[in-house]
């Protein structure tokens, strides 16, 4: 794999950056907001991978004309999988933050040693 | 005609659909209802669906009449239908006696809502067994993770907060590793039918993509799994879960998950891959040994009554994951007879948890002291209950250790010494068991504890069924081992 082929993956290597950024985050952070914030990230990069791949050189979107029949279409499946996978993803960090604030009302702080200490 | 052959979907659709509509249900005691009229009709569907599948083929549904594999089919044999009758008997046998459980635990104006998220779970659950398409798996395991994040969350104690954030992240986690491996596999095969996926996978040039699948795939279902050294979330969630969510999850959340990764292993990878076999067999064989003994010796040290049970619990995926990293028949077999066995076993203790903590507050074993005295059949349906767990003979787990000891003994020599493991682990259930059944019955009871009553009938009535059930499966073992021989053809396919 010479230079150039290993730039031309760049979309991949952004995904496997950005995966271990937010699974950094998630370990390391103390605070549950920036945890919570990792976990956001961790689960974008996953999305990154899935639209990176659906991609097609010279596709265009995936409507079917019939007086064009040379057209070259991207997959949109990916893209299809990804949006619910993003209603998880939205669904989880809001359950998340909700939990948050209930742990904020109940110990009156989100810092982890905090709440270690508490109980 | 025309109606049965729509029962897969019809399993999956009815809890779905009736969790909005039990927010709706306001008046006291109309969500209860409505959640076990649900329930029941939900079991009703899983035993119709193994009757059928029993002796028969296997049933498949094209959801939509979208053809396999551009559409997303459904798929119900005799492994999906072992797993079924679990997860709705569990979830019928909860809602059934859980009423004054939840009434103690969860606020009135709440319980709707809780309700709600409870069908969820269920029809989440059932949705990943009876699922062909990997995708589809997913977004069903997470309408079932989100849900029970919910349900524990709706603990009485603010721990439970705690409890379930870190099962939140962790879950999340397990799941996007999933989401990751079930891409990777897309990129290389462009399906995601199961099926489809195996016979695809073998043509594909370059396996490593899917080497690393396996892997993620593996890994993030040993997550929500709670494969041993990644069941950090779930002793406390089980612990600061109200009861019956307690009951609920025990006997059926984590098997489901061990389901989907057997389903994975065996019936994508292993056909299609060289020596997946081996890796799954090397990868799992040690956690699983690991997790039976060092879960096992962690209950024997807790101090409070789930805690004991949740780290059973953690042993007990430990011997289902054992079973099924022999590779074998019998192997296999073993496994699945267990997880119906676990799920009896652990329900009933479950529910006497719950019925123990409708009258006390305090669930510390230290603070149990001669309650047997004053409830006397609900520690009856505890010691039974508890034997099974520990697997004397006479009992349903006495069954599954039999036939895993009996499957390790073909190993030869290194067979042996994981024989000599789970005897050591089952003694050290003994021990976690009998220090809780010698408190309830010969220590004397605490200063000022008032006078306490059995558990009001339905709790009781429905705990001593499945403390009853625990002797009536052990002593006529027929019925299960025969649907888990013929489940671990199913996963085992053509290699015999």
């Amino acid at each position: 794999m010479n230079l150039y082929e290993f730039l031309g993956y760049y979309n991949y290597w952004v995904f496997a950056v950005l995966l271990m950024i937010g699974f950094y985050a998630v370990i390391a952070k103390t605070n549950l907001i920036k945890k919570l914030i990792g976990l956001s990230i961790f689960q974008s990069a996953v999305f990154l991978m899935y639209i990176s791949m659906d991609k097609v050189e010279g596709g265009t979107a995936p409507i079917l004309k019939p007086e064009m029949t040379d057209l070259i279409y991207s997959n949109p499946l990916p893209q299809v999988l990804i949006l619910t996978a993003i209603v998880v993803g939205v669904a989880t960090l809001a359950l998340g933050l909700a939990i948050v604030v209930r742990i904020n009302e109940r110990y009156g702080s989100i810092e982890e040693h905090d709440l270690l200490d508490a109980d | 005609m025309d109606f049965i052959h729509h029962l897969p979907v019809l399993q999956v659709i009815v809890p779905l659909l009736c969790a909005p509509l039990v927010v709706l249900l306001q008046p006291r005691g109309l969500a209860w209802a409505a959640t076990t009229a649900v329930c029941i009709l939900s079991f009703v569907i899983a035993l119709n669906l193994a009757v059928q599948v029993i002796g028969g083929p296997a049933l498949s549904y094209e959801l939509g009449g979208w053809e396999v594999p551009f559409g997303i089919a459904l798929r119900v044999d005799e492994l999906s239908a072992l797993l079924l009758v679990i997860v709705t008997g569990a979830s019928t046998a909860a809602t059934l006696a859980g009423r004054e459980s939840i009434d103690s635990q969860i606020e009135e104006h709440r319980q709707p809502m809780f309700y709600s998220a409870w069908l969820l779970v269920l029809s989440g659950l059932v949705g990943m067994v009876v699922s062909a398409d990997a995708f589809n798996i997913f977004v069903f395991m997470e309408i079932s993770s989100l849900a029970s994040y919910v349900l524990i969350a709706g603990g009485p104690d603010r721990r439970a907060l705690l409890a379930v954030f870190k099962y939140l992240i962790m879950g999340t986690i397990g799941a996007t590793f999933y989401l990751i491996g079930v891409g990777m596999i897309y990129m290389m095969t462009g399906t995601l039918n199961l099926e489809d996926m195996s016979q695809l996978i073998s043509g594909v040039s370059d396996q490593k993509p899917i080497l690393v699948a396996a892997g993620f795939i593996t890994i993030g279902l040993g997550l929500k799994a709670a494969l041993f050294p990644l069941h950090v979330w779930l002793p406390n969630a089980y612990t600061h879960a109200p009861h019956m969510v307690t009951m609920f999850l025990a006997a059926c959340g984590t098997k489901v998950a061990v389901y989907v990764l057997l389903r994975f292993d065996f019936f994508v990878f292993q056909p299609a891959m060289d020596s997946h076999a081996i890796h799954f067999s090397l990868y799992l064989m040690p956690l699983a040994l690991l997790g039976i003994v060092v879960a096992s010796a962690v209950a024997m040290f807790e101090g409070q009554l789930k805690r004991v049970l949740a780290f059973s619990s953690v042993a007990q995926i430990g011997y289902i994951l054992l079973g099924a990293s022999l590779l074998s028949h019998e192997g296999l077999t073993a496994s699945m007879v267990h997880m119906l066995n676990h799920a009896l076993a652990k329900g009933a203790l479950f529910l006497v948890v719950a019925c123990l903590g409708l009258r006390l507050l305090d669930l510390r074993i230290d603070a149990l002291g001669g309650v047997a005295k004053q409830m006397p059949l609900t520690c009856a349906a505890f010691v039974v209950a508890g034997l099974s767990l520990v697997g004397v003979p006479g009992t349903a787990g006495f069954i599954s250790k039999w036939l895993l000891i009996s499957a390790l003994m073909e190993q030869g020599a290194q067979g042996l010494v994981m024989v000599a493991l789970v005897l050591v682990s089952s003694l050290m259930a003994l021990v976690y068991v009998w220090r809780i059944i010698e408190t309830l019955y010969f220590k004397p009871a605490i200063a000022d504890r008032p006078e306490l009553k059995e558990a009001p009938l339905p709790l009781l009535a429905v705990t001593l069924l499945l403390a009853s059930l625990n002797i009536v499966f052990g002593v006529f073992p027929e019925l299960p081992i025969d649907l888990s021989k013929s489940a671990a053809l199913v996963l085992l396919g053509d290699q015999l």
